[in-house]
């Protein structure tokens, strides 16, 4: 990501429907703001996910000096949907800026709803509500609004703003992102949200940048190597 | 082909069967396979007749499935290791009763609870001993996403060809692997279920399900009987790709996420000039045996790259008629094998003599 037309708020909150790319978004955002604050965190709230996590990308956000938030479980054979304390420190330290990863759908969002009084209270947060159109279950606007309802019931908090990540993994193609503009705007339309920015692969960000208002090109992070595409 | 979407293996192998016209699913949840009931949980609710149940238990959610499939209609249920363990015997009652179901099992390691992350060894289980009793189940194993749903459509097809009970035998890495795939429906064939018991309607004789035969030399007939279908569909309904065998020297044998990382390590052994190839069996009963005995005659060695500790070896061997070194690559525990892992064992089969 790079810093033009971004402007960023103390913690800054990653939620959406299970599988939208909200991890890989929440690294690439911490990793962007890291660039213009000296002191970022990046809490990860996922309590649903067993799998890729934002623990997968810690040595990497380490080598950033950006501070990982993560369960000691994650990532371990121990299946126990626990979170660390020391989430409390990013809102008891407000120096810093926070990025938290929150879980898929409305039963990952509600873990986010103990530190809702906590962001509310202190007032300089957004939640950013990300979504896919290649994901079955938001493949048109209104099920997406759906999913959005059910997340901001469970956790108590409403979006703030939509992030587009509309992607069909390594096989997207610039007419995939371009075709999702019209739902992302759909989506903005029917919630009145909006896009803060279009997400997209960074080789596809050259020839898209002049097609779509404030696209950040990304980097795919919690990717596994033996996911690679296979070689036909 | 329908427009792609991108889902996890387990949303994309439940989406599949209700696409397959399955109804009812009856589960409890267990890590890495919960994504399946979840989904039924929001799906199924909205689906004219659908009905998503989660029971109190493994075998309560197993017996149900005897219950729904007894009337013919399409049920799945879905678990992993220790779960399916929970389900054996009701799965031996399935086969019992002749009833066709599909069973998923999106394995983790073990034994006992193990870990949840993912695993092979359920191999023998599914292959030989998922309850008592003389009986087999179909077991397919899919290595990619959109495999979870072409599989659904086969296994429940075969599992009313033959009125056995199939298994989906799938991997944690497989369910929770997020990949591109078309949802595209696969055939529903018609097959007779004049044996379901969907009411007389005091127009015929009750049909009885059981699997329960008072006089031995019914009992006697009836399994005879059923391994008949058995020997018909290790005629016919053997799957298996073959990737890279014409030329080859070496074969490698994988199913399921270790024929992922073989293949990777294959185009990279290729590029050094080894000729190494891969059979990797889609059913995993039937075994491809043929298919194997074939490659024993042009290959030099086999390596079987698996996520447990050698349960596959012993059917290479059979097979190959022990004609052939068949060495072994794996990981456990919840570890993959790593293309290194798998190339290190290559340059072992090349050390044996004979391949160039």
């Amino acid at each position: 990501m790079d810093s033009r037309n971004l402007t960023t708020k103390r913690i800054t909150v990653f939620a959406g429907h299970y599988g939208s790319g909200k991890t890989n978004v929440a690294v690439n955002y911490a990793l962007w703001l890291k660039e213009k604050e000296s002191y970022v965190s990046v809490a990860d709230l996922d309590i649903v996910n067993p799998y890729f996590r934002t623990k997968d990308s810690q040595k990497m956000l380490e080598n950033n000096k950006i501070r990982l938030i993560s369960s000691e479980f994650a990532g371990s054979n121990v299946d126990t949907p626990a979170l660390p304390g020391e989430i409390y420190s990013v809102f008891a330290d407000k120096s810093q800026h926070a990025v938290l990863d929150v879980g898929g759908d409305d039963r990952g969002a509600l873990a986010l709803g103990r530190y809702v009084p906590l962001i509310l209270e202190e007032n300089n947060y957004e939640v950013l509500f990300v979504i896919n159109k290649y994901r079955f279950l938001t493949k048109d606007a209104k099920s997406t609004i759906e999913v959005m309802r059910e997340i901001e019931e469970a956790s108590k908090i409403k979006f703030t703003a939509i992030v587009n990540n509309s992607n069909i993994g390594e096989e997207t193609k610039e007419d995939d992102v371009l075709s999702s503009v019209s739902y992302a705007n759909e989506v903005s339309e029917l919630s009145g949200l909006d896009i803060k920015m279009t997400t997209v692969k960074r080789s596809l960000f050259g020839t898209l940048n002049n097609e779509i208002k404030n696209l950040q090109p990304i980097d795919l992070y919690v990717r596994q190597s033996w996911l690679r595409e296979e070689q036909k | 082909m329908s427009e792609k979407v991108l889902m996890k293996g387990n949303e994309a192998l439940a989406e599949a069967a209700i696409m397959a016209g399955c109804k009812h699913y009856l589960g409890y949840p267990i890590t890495p396979q919960t994504e399946i009931a979840a989904y039924m949980s929001k799906r199924l609710p909205k689906i004219d007749g659908g009905v998503f149940l989660q029971a109190e238990s493994e075998v309560a959610a197993v017996n149900m499935l005897i219950g729904v499939a007894s009337t013919g209609k399409r049920a799945m249920t879905s678990s992993s290791s220790p779960g399916i363990s929970l389900k054996s015997e009701g799965i031996s009652y399935l086969a019992g009763c002749d009833l066709p179901a599909l069973i998923v099992n999106v394995q983790r390691g073990g034994p006992g609870l193990g870990g949840i992350q993912p695993s092979q060894s359920d191999y023998f289980q599914a292959t030989r001993g998922l309850g008592h009793g003389d009986f087999h189940l179909m077991v397919l194993a899919p290595a990619s996403v959109q495999e979870m749903v072409d599989l659904v459509f086969k296994g429940f097809d075969l599992a009313e060809k033959y009125r056995v009970p199939a298994m989906i035998l799938s991997d944690g890495t497989m369910g929770q692997m997020m990949e591109p795939v078309s949802l595209d429906a696969g055939v529903i064939n018609n097959y007779d279920k004049s044996w379901a018991l969907t009411g007389t309607k005091g127009e015929r004789k009750p049909n009885i399900v059981n699997s329960l035969y008072l006089k031995p030399e019914e009992l006697e007939v009836k399994n005879m009987e059923r391994f008949e279908r058995y020997a018909q569909i290790e005629k016919n309904e053997v799957m298996y790709e073959e990737y890279k065998m014409d030329d080859a020297e070496i074969c490698i044998v994988a199913f399921g996420v270790a024929a992922r990382v073989s293949q990777n390590a294959i185009d990279i052994a290729r590029q050094q000039g080894i000729k190494v190839g891969m059979i990797r069996p889609i059913t995993l009963w039937p075994f491809p045996k043929d298919a194997l005995y074939e490659a024993a005659k042009k290959v030099k060695a086999f390596i079987s790259v698996e996520l447990n500790m050698g349960q596959m070896v012993e059917d290479i061997q059979l097979a190959t008629k022990c004609t052939r070194e068949v060495l072994l690559c794996n990981r456990v525990g919840g570890m993959i094998p790593t293309t290194e892992n798998v190339l290190d064992k290559i340059n072992e089969a090349v050390k044996l003599g004979g391949v160039k």
